[in-house]
């Protein structure tokens, strides 16, 4: 749920990035804050595990500037990926505006993003919201994994398992080498400003 | 859906914190939303602090002690306090969407403070509903 200060004219959004444990949400994160200093004004908070799992979430907000004369402020937050973290993932879905769904391009892990992303669907209709119609874009993670020879999915599989009804805008991305981390960035700020204006548009509040 | 607050709303809402929280001698009081939006922030002066992380924080702490709660089969728990050796912080929930933060050093007792917080919850709840 994003909130309107009309008095300071400031904008707040949430943005969250989903997907199975290890593929990649916390290393966009990081990658993000690591090449956007001038537009983050906090510390990255990072809530996790002794062996740098992510626990509960990784969240900074983010300063993308004035769009029609408002300060926007996106919150970017991390979900924990592994299976029995449900309820914490749950938690950091409240109020979301838009969703990252990353999923691992590794070819073993190509069920753990099938079940991952139906998850979304489900904790997202927990709070009365539809999949379809929440702003999403699905990023391909870890593509450099394959001049390492490791076995990769391509991307039709990806597409044919994850985005066929969806139709959700994709990108190819290696999260560690900060490929494309921002421009999946740029995209899901620009879908969700953009489903906030039509909201306000047709007068929902 | 979003949730769109005007002038006359936030400064009902600051002066409500200022007077009542601030005025008690509360270095920080904040007002945000369960989704950690931070909706209204007021400090006495003394101390800069990360709010937008302390919002994000609380708002999982607080999502988490209401799950907690009900696997231990209570509706809510209504003390949210945590104490430290010079800073406290002292969480009430205002309303299903809202949650009130309150960070204070020991000149102020906590007692006085939840006294005061029926008040202050009454006086957002009619401007947040
Ligand atoms: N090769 C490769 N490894 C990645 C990439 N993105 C993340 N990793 C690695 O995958 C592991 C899990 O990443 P992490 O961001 O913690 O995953 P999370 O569980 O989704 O937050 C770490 O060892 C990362 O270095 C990528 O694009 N390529
Ligand atoms: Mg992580």
């Amino acid at each position: 749920m994003a909130f309107i200060n009309l008095k300071d004219r400031v904008i707040q959004a949430k943005i969250v990035y989903y997907g199975p444990g290890r593929c990649g949400k916390t290393t966009n994160l990081e990658f993000i804050y690591s090449k956007c200093r001038e537009q983050i004004n906090s510390e990255m908070v990072t809530v996790k595990t002794q062996g740098d799992r992510t626990l509960f979430f990784d969240f900074f907000p983010f300063d993308i500037g004035k769009i029609a004369g408002y300060d926007v402020k996106i919150q970017l937050y991390t979900v924990p990926g592994q299976v029995k973290y449900n309820s914490t993932r749950r938690l950091v879905l409240k109020g979301v505006d838009g969703v990252v769904f990353v999923a691992d391009s590794e070819a073993e892990r190509r069920s753990k993003n099938i079940s991952s992303l139906m998850n979304l669907q489900e904790n997202l209709a927990l709070y009365n919201k539809n999949i379809f119609e929440m702003p999403l874009v699905i990023q391909y993670n870890k593509r450099d994994l394959k001049k390492q020879g490791i076995e990769v999915l391509d991307v039709e599989t990806m597409e044919r398992d994850l985005n066929v009804e969806l139709k959700a805008p994709s990108f190819e991305a290696s999260a560690l080498d900060g490929d494309n981390v921002v421009a999946t960035l740029k995209r899901i700020i620009s879908l969700t400003m953009s489903s906030l204006e039509k909201e306000l548009e047709n007068g929902d509040w | 859906m979003s949730l769109i607050l005007g002038r006359q709303h936030l400064d009902k809402i600051q002066d409500t914190l200022q007077k009542n929280l601030i005025g008690l001698g509360v270095q920080n009081t904040m007002l945000i939303d369960m989704a950690g939006n931070v909706i209204v922030t007021v400090d006495n002066g003394v101390k800069k602090r990360d709010m937008y992380s302390l919002a994000a924080l609380a708002a999982a702490n607080f999502g988490a002690m209401c799950s907690m709660a009900k696997i231990v089969g209570e509706d809510e728990f209504s003390l949210l306090f945590h104490k430290g050796q010079k800073e406290n912080i002292y969480f009430s929930r205002v309303n299903d969407e809202f949650l009130l933060i309150n960070i204070f050093n020991n000149d102020v007792t906590l007692g006085f403070l939840r006294l005061k917080m029926a008040q202050v919850i009454e006086e957002l709840s009619s401007v947040l509903d």
